[in-house]
């Protein structure tokens, strides 16, 4: 694998993810399987999380982000690379050494509902890691202290998963995850499953959690204005592989990848004088199969700024661009020449902002 | 005023569903709106809040056992709530149209995409043969689906989820119907191709001169799309107003909380978001107050009394007794 | 989509209601049911019969009060004196259909509990073990399944001997394939689902997630499905009755073996056949009725 750079180093890093790969297999045949083939879910990533920081992971479906959150967690194998957790490396772990470190990293599920077992009432969701790890003491009182944590009442304890609503039941994830008083909290897609009005709830619960037990995040979402409000880092991933990967403000501020442009630019902003004097970047097609990517880079088939040269037969790197700070580090062969606008995009793929002509206000009756 | 006259006018729209056990549900409760032709309006709300009750009972798709539909939903002058149901379904499809939120459950999947878009065309437009294959062809290509002659061949489940909404799409627009209802159509897609898909619907209403109504949670879509917005709360419409007049002043507390609580990707980092406490189940029922009342920090005694009037105001509609002041950024 | 937001809204009520779960929802719904309670009125009926025999049948299934009545061209019908009318050897044709009451509930019962033991076991260990613990025991289940029912019964019971427990025995094996296939399934798909991924996330043991976990979420169309399999196994019990293989003790009086002696007098004397016949009929209905129902209260997918 590539060479760290110091940057990353000298910061005290919990959980470091080195050449992580999962390849599910793809079997055929009749009588005897044979293996014709394998999905790259995640095909090779490397990526650092600082204690007591939020990184952010975004991307499309199918872009392997879940897996990834899986595979740090070995709730799936991943078929190569190593996942080390504040020096241990977790690959090395088996039985009940594993399970005694899931102490340690502890999961929040997109849906709320799917994530609680619905024959559970809510005392025995929250004392059941309690018992898992043989945590003494008093577990209805610690129930109760972690329903007060996350923002619901003591009553909440006897109740069923099925009489809560969306925002709370995510409430009840949240209060197992940090049952353990983990380290590590991995929270795939914490409030996607959720209505609008309560979305910001469970982001201020969540970040009100990291500021009172010193918690560190991964959060995998593909909704980029909720992981730029919440991430420290953003990292970007496309078709089992990061492209971009940026202390958030840098990457908001100066996306360098074609891919964080084109997604950065689709992502609806709720104020229309925003929205008329926008700049859209539009994709060609769709994702690419996993099973089947792309040569070179993996974004070139859809890349508005594909060049005849080097896209299609060099996978790229991350690394870093002169100019920009050394923690921001980008996947593409023509980084510089894109920012300094020496490479256009296909005129084709840029929609110029188009003010829809303003009814008369009156239109209201 | 302009002098158009609206195409699709919905007075007084009520949906009440009776059920086995416990009180009926009043869905949707004196909603009123119109659209214009050419016009795209947005109807907002999250679940719970009657957007799509709307517009199934303006399709007239709700089930009919322990239904009730109230009021009126005048499409030129016939009302489509009385309409013989034969009559409204040559409506349906030939000059109203409707996407739904899920392109796999909306097509057949085990007929060729082909095949599902030349019926529209047989039916509608009485086209036969190599011509309604050719007008498919020429349909899918308009949505923006490559290489339309060979995706004709295939099923559903080989297309990709956004080529499956753009052959909905292409399906809805097959007999250019005159209006367009858009329910949720890029809630189950990637914000990539959501874009493509919220440009092409803009493209076809520019092209075509439909009307579309969109309804949506999201206000990012919105904002960059509609040119009236109607915030549904709890089965009422709570404000209406032009899009800029909205998103610049929204004056009911409900779309304030909205837009406050919604984090925005050119906000500065660390920005506080204003969640607006309690979940859209803890709701009123209108008859004893505002359904809002629960959740809202502008809350008066007089809120709890008894249903607020959705009064008429210059450029905008809105019930709320309390109202956040014109110059009010969100409350906090 | 309609009616997901008619749910949503009317969940703050569901708040309000005191703290129940699942099961009780589900036992609300059913006592509301029409049909199930008719199902259940059945069974309820054929088990107090079952019981209380003794009191309601007139004679001893074995004496035979109208002996002398009887000729193989006259087997006199319903009378005041015998609401059934006499079989071919004099016997008070109703109480023998009472008796024989005990002999279907009991073979149903039993073989059931016996399949059901058998094909959780195996369901069971394919379930959570998976792999090629679950692919040797569904090769096996597989193969039982590929031999007709009531062909397999009819062997292992002739194997066994003509007897009630050979008969016992037979349908509780033909069912195993049934609870175990039904069980792992339910059981695979539980293991995929997102609790179960939760809990391993927290680090339970995998013994607590099977028993705790999986097993209890799968268990409920096991139930139904046992419901059912009594329906069915009063049939094949009479079934293989009918064909000799059940006991033939005359003082243990059985539906079916009580059809297969009808046969040489159907024609002159069809009440011997309509009434143990319309017996085994209503058993099986009733349990049909319960089941049918009880799937439909607990399955979530029957639900709003």
């Amino acid at each position: 694998m590539t060479e760290q750079t110091s940057a990353s180093s000298a910061e005290d890093v919990l959980l470091s993810v080195r050449g992580v790969e999962v390849h599910f297999p793809i079997r055929s045949g009749v009588l005897v399987e044979r293996q014709v083939g394998a999905v790259k879910a995640v095909d090779g990533v490397d990526l650092d999380i600082p204690r007591g920081a939020t990184v952010g992971l975004v991307g499309e479906s199918g872009c392997g982000k879940s897996t990834l959150g899986r595979a740090i967690l070995r709730l799936v194998e991943p078929t190569a690379g190593t996942v080390t957790f504040d020096g241990t490396d977790l690959g090395s772990l088996a039985g009940e050494e594993l399970r005694r470190m899931r102490r340690q990293l502890q999961m929040v599920f997109q849906d709320p509902m799917a994530s609680l077992d619905p024959r559970q009432n809510v005392q025995s969701v929250l004392s059941e890691p309690l018992r898992a790890h043989g945590v003494g003491g008093d577990h209805t009182a610690r129930v109760r202290e972690l329903l007060d944590l996350v923002g619901l009442p003591a009553s909440a304890a006897n109740r069923y998963p099925h009489e809560f609503s969306g925002g709370q039941r995510q409430r009840i994830g949240i209060a197992r995850a940090i049952a353990l008083e983990p380290q590590l909290i991995v929270a795939d897609e914490p409030v996607s499953a959720l209505d609008v009005s309560i979305q910001a709830q469970v982001v201020n619960l969540l970040e009100e959690l990291q500021d009172r037990l010193g918690l560190t995040y991964l959060v995998i979402a593909h909704d980029l204005a909720v992981v730029r409000h919440i991430a420290d880092v953003v990292a970007v991933m496309y078709l089992g592989g990061l492209v971009e990967q940026a202390p958030s403000d840098d990457l908001y501020a100066t996306p360098l990848h074609p891919y964080t442009k084109a997604l950065m630019s689709a992502v609806p902003i709720p104020d229309p004088a925003v929205e008329d004097t926008r700049q859209r970047i539009l994709l060609q097609g769709d994702l690419p199969s996993p099973a089947d990517p792309p040569p070179g880079c993996r974004f070139h088939t859809r890349c508005p700024f594909r060049q005849p040269t080097r896209c299609d037969d060099e996978r790229p790197a991350l690394r870093t661009v002169e100019g920009h700070p050394q923690a921001h580090r980008v996947a593409c062969h023509w980084a510089e020449d894109i920012e300094a606008g020496r490479i256009q995009p296909a005129a084709s793929a840029v929609i110029e902002p188009d003010p829809a002509p303003d009814p008369d206000p009156a239109a209201t009756t | 005023m302009t002098t158009t006259e609206p195409l699709l006018d919905v007075r007084d729209l009520s949906v009440t569903f009776a059920r086995k056990s416990g009180p009926t549900v009043h869905a949707v409760d004196g909603v009123s709106f119109t659209v214009r032709p050419g016009e795209t309006v947005g109807l907002v709300g999250e679940s719970g809040s009657g957007k799509s009750v709307t517009s199934l009972a303006v399709m007239g798709l709700l089930p009919r056992r322990g239904v009730r539909v109230g009021g009126q939903v005048l499409f030129d002058t016939d009302d489509l709530l009385t309409l013989p149901r034969d009559r409204m379904r040559d409506i349906r499809g030939r000059d109203i149209a409707m996407v739904f939120q899920d392109p796999m459950s909306s097509l057949n999947p085990v007929v060729p995409i082909g095949v599902q878009v030349t019926e529209v065309l047989e039916r509608h437009q009485r086209l036969r043969g190599d011509k309604a294959s050719a007008a498919a062809a020429e349909l899918l290509s308009r949505v923006g689906i490559p290489d339309p002659t060979r995706r004709l061949k295939e099923y559903p489940h080989q297309l990709s989820g956004g080529m499956r909404q753009r052959a909905l799409i292409a399906m809805a627009l097959a007999c250019q119907p005159r209006l367009l209802i858009a329910d949720e159509p890029t809630t189950a897609l990637d914000v990539t191709i959501q874009a493509q898909i919220i440009e092409l619907l803009k493209e076809l209403v520019q092209d075509t001169g439909a009307a579309l109504v969109m309804i949506t949670h999201d206000l990012g879509i919105v904002a960059g799309l509609c040119d009236t917005v109607h915030v549904m709360y709890s089965g009422r419409i709570v404000e209406s107003a032009g899009r800029r007049e909205l998103f610049a002043e929204p004056r009911h507390p409900y779309t304030g909380g909205l837009l406050a609580s919604v984090p925005r990707l050119d906000a500065p980092r660390g920005a506080p978001l204003h969640p607006i406490p309690g979940s859209p189940t803890d709701v009123l029922r209108w008859e004893r107050g505002c359904a809002f009342a629960p959740r809202c920090p502008n809350r008066l005694d007089a809120c709890t009394d008894g249903p607020p009037p959705l009064e008429t105001l210059p450029g905008r509609r809105l019930r709320c007794l309390n109202p956040l002041s014109e110059t009010e950024e969100v409350p906090a | 989509m309609s009616l997901s937001e008619i749910e949503a809204t009317t969940e703050s009520e569901q708040l309000e209601q005191p703290a129940g779960n699942l099961r009780k929802e589900a036992w609300k719904r059913l006592r509301r049911d029409p049909v199930a309670l008719v199902g259940f009125g059945l069974i309820a009926f054929f088990v107090l019969v079952a019981i209380l025999a003794p009191l309601i049948a007139p004679y001893a299934p074995d004496a035979q009060p109208g002996r002398g009545m009887i000729t193989p061209t006259n087997i006199p019908g319903p009378s005041a004196d015998h609401w059934f009318g006499l079989d071919a050897s004099g016997r008070d044709e109703f109480s023998r259909v009472v008796y024989g009451a005990r002999q279907s509930l009991l073979v149903g019962v039993v073989a059931t509990l016996i399949g059901m033991a058998g094909g959780l076991s195996l369901g069971v260990l394919a379930g959570a073990f998976g792999g090629k613990v679950d692919a040797v025991i569904m090769r096996i289940v597989d193969v039982m399944l590929s031999i007709p029912g009531l062909l397999m019964a009819i062997a292992i019971a002739a194997l066994l001997g003509a007897s009630l427990w050979s008969v016992m025995i037979a349908i509780a094996i033909i069912n195993i394939p049934v609870f175990a296939r039904l069980l792992r399934g339910q059981m695979l798909a539980q293991r995929g689902s997102d609790y179960v991924v939760a809990a391993v996330s927290i680090g339970v043991r995998r013994r607590p997630i099977v028993l705790g976990h999986i097993l209890p979420n799968s268990i409920s169309p096991v139930i139904v499905q046992a419901t059912l399999t009594l329906a069915t196994a009063i049939i094949e019990a009479a079934g293989l009755s009918f064909l000799g293989l059940g006991s033939a003790d005359p003082r243990v009086p059985e539906w079916g073996r009580m059809l297969a002696d009808t046969q040489r007098y159907l024609a002159s004397a069809p009440h011997l056949a309509f009434f143990p016949g319309i017996a085994i009929v209503i058993a099986a209905l009733g349990f049909t009725m319960l089941g049918e129902r009880l799937r439909e209260a607990i399955d979530p997918k029957y639900r709003r």
